[in-house]
């Protein structure tokens, strides 16, 4: 009996152990095979010509990059301003009944799937305009960034000490005041940082953008025509029948994927460092 | 603010302090109209969809959920083939994605020393920060070429007798969308039921041991049920997520509008069809009937969450007394 249960004692937990180094391999697999392939692919063209019909070689992805800037761009003066303010609300004037409503509400909003506020964009914005455009496709991500940015906030505004804010007041200062120069700049880091991760989320997204901006070939003046993106590119070219553009689409995957993590990476070690020195 | 009436000029101090108040009330007011904001985005939200589905769902009705129906030539709309994808698929990731990712939640709370445990759930966290897209792209060129060259013959040689592995297998399939939904929800999985079993007390695991039990019936019986509504609190949130994943569906799954029992036949989800038909429908209907499809898996992934969120709720209420 008792040989038995050292038996089943150390099959369980190695078996525990071969999990996690199962699922760490799978990561390790999906950044060799993307960096392998994309790094082939990649080059100078990619960052400075437009696309190419297909047959043609030596086209780039120029319009696509900026497009995305563009649509990301948008999507942090919708999102970060609401996320912000309204986790100050939260964190600094939020007791009683509505302000957990507003939490709770926030958490489901996070989880709504992200083609379903393509729709809403679609809704407010396409389908009154009459056509697809920079502006709806940056809409649909500002409300995705939404949440987090409010839930971030929140967070590291709470973090900050009591007696902080208690020292202001003592030496005169009103709320809004201790709040704007005292309580904010010392949580600014960790905000920041759960911003940039929240942008690089919706940087990689894809389904709220179908049916908002589309997609072009060509350079999209202004914000409110068609645009490129570079997830959606990624998924056009994945799913065409032709070599070339696959490789063209493994070279965007592989600048989109460079970016994402990197950004994950310094803002995860920044919220590391001032969650310690706590 | 104060009511009482005055005939004397007000202090200068007092004055300052009104104004003062005044800055507070603005920050107030302000901060609250984007709280507010989330409502307003919810309620809109909602109304879009009910709104833009209006036509179909005066013609079709509840039968739009029982018809596996979608014809769009006839104007015929059914959900059920998407309804039933969206399930299979989430299922079945689940049915791969739960038994790993518990079993690597435990070896990083339980087993690991701290350092080397924080350091592989950094690694594991990236995974969840992957674009579907980029998932979507290593499905197609990648984890498909695995599975008809390796794993579908093998669990043909062993189970090809069960109806759900029948039929013949063309990359692009219910189980391909199944595998990689599981390695993108894993890291939910693992990353907030290791949370809670952190948050599980040290005594408990020393009193079991104390006992006589052994580190794995510790584990088993004691650490995981304690802890066992957060589990469940990560499993719907992963379900959720695997319900509501587009891109990385629908560029593996195949995107036929029929049930199929054979989990290596292509399907769909109702994401998928949503991304794939929206810009291609012509008539109001189509369009109508595609909104309706989104108004149903917002209303499963809303109960989904909600059931996770209040599980997660009461689990930290619990460990907390």
């Amino acid at each position: 009996m008792s040989r038995r249960r050292k038996i089943v004692n150390a099959v369980m937990l190695s078996l525990t152990g071969t999990c996690t180094v199962f699922i760490v391999g799978i990561l390790f697999i999906i950044l060799g095979y993307l960096f392998w392939n994309g790094a082939r692919y990649l080059n100078i063209n990619f960052f400075t010509k437009l696309p190419v019909p297909v047959g043609e070689s030596g086209g780039g992805m120029a319009n696509a990059i900026v497009g995305s800037g563009k649509l990301l761009l948008l999507a942090t003066l919708i999102g970060v301003p609401f996320g912000f303010l309204g986790g100050v609300y939260l964190a600094e004037f939020g007791t009683g009944i509505f302000p957990s409503m507003v939490r709770y509400m926030t958490d489901l909003l996070n989880g709504v799937p992200s083609i379903v506020i393509g729709i809403f964009a679609y809704g407010v914005v396409v389908a009154r305009m009459g056509h697809f455009s920079t502006f709806a496709g940056g809409l649909a991500l500002g409300v995705m960034m939404v949440p987090i940015a409010l839930r971030t906030t929140e967070e590291f505004l709470r973090a900050v000490p009591q007696s902080l804010r208690e020292g202001a007041m003592a030496l005169g200062a009103s709320k809004a005041r201790t709040i704007a120069t005292v309580v904010i700049p010392a949580a600014v880091k960790g905000i920041l940082s759960g911003m940039m991760l929240d942008l690089a989320r919706v940087a990689g997204e894809t389904a709220p953008l179908l049916f908002t901006s589309l997609g072009n070939t060509f350079w999209s003046p202004g914000w409110n025509k068609p645009t490129a993106a570079l997830p959606v590119m990624i998924y056009t070219y994945a799913i065409s029948p032709y070599d070339d553009w696959h490789h063209q689409a493994w070279a965007a995957g592989f600048v989109l994927l460079a970016l994402v993590l990197l950004v994950n990476i310094v803002a995860r070690q920044v919220l590391a460092r001032t969650s310690h020195a706590r | 603010m104060s009511t009482a009436p005055s005939v004397l000029p007000r202090p200068r101090a007092s004055q300052f302090a009104a104004k003062l108040r005044a800055g507070d009330q603005l920050a107030y007011t302000l901060t609250l109209i984007c709280a507010a904001s989330i409502f307003l985005v919810t309620c809109l939200l909602v109304y879009q969809l009910w709104a833009g589905s209006v036509l179909s769902r005066q013609k079709f009705g509840w039968n739009f959920i029982f018809s596996s129906t979608w014809d769009p030539v006839k104007e015929d709309y059914g959900g059920v083939p998407f309804m039933f994808g969206t399930v299979v698929t989430s299922l079945v990731s689940l049915l791969i994605s739960v038994p790993i990712g518990l079993g690597a939640a435990i070896f990083l709370s339980e087993m690991a020393l701290p350092g080397i445990s924080d350091a592989l759930t950094f690694l594991i966290e990236l995974l969840a920060a992957v674009p579907s897209v980029i998932y979507g792209l290593l499905g197609i060129f990648l984890l498909v070429p695995v599975l008809e060259s390796v794993v579908v013959p093998a669990l043909k040689s062993v189970l090809g007798f069960l109806p759900i592995f029948a039929g013949p297998f063309y990359g692009v399939s219910l189980l391909s969308a199944s595998v990689v939904l599981s390695i993108m929800i894993v890291p939910f999985i693992i990353s907030v039921s290791r949370e809670v079993l952190l948050a599980v007390p040290v005594d408990q695991r020393e009193a079991a041991l104390s006992l006589g039990a052994t580190r794995w019936e510790t584990t088993w019986q004691v650490v995981v049920p304690y802890a066992s509504r957060g589990i469940y609190g990560s499993i719907f949130l992963a379900l959720a997520r695997a319900l509501g994943e587009t891109m990385a569906v629908t560029m593996v799954v195949g995107n036929t509008s029929k049930v199929q029992t054979s989990l290596l036949a292509p399907g769909n989800s109702i994401a998928s069809v949503i991304a794939n038909q929206f810009n291609e429908a012509t008539s109001d209907m189509y369009i109508s009937a595609l909104i309706e499809l989104g108004l149903v898996l917002f209303a499963i992934t809303i109960i989904i969450n909600g059931l996770a969120r209040l599980m997660i709720l009461t689990t930290g209420a619990r460990i907390a007394k």
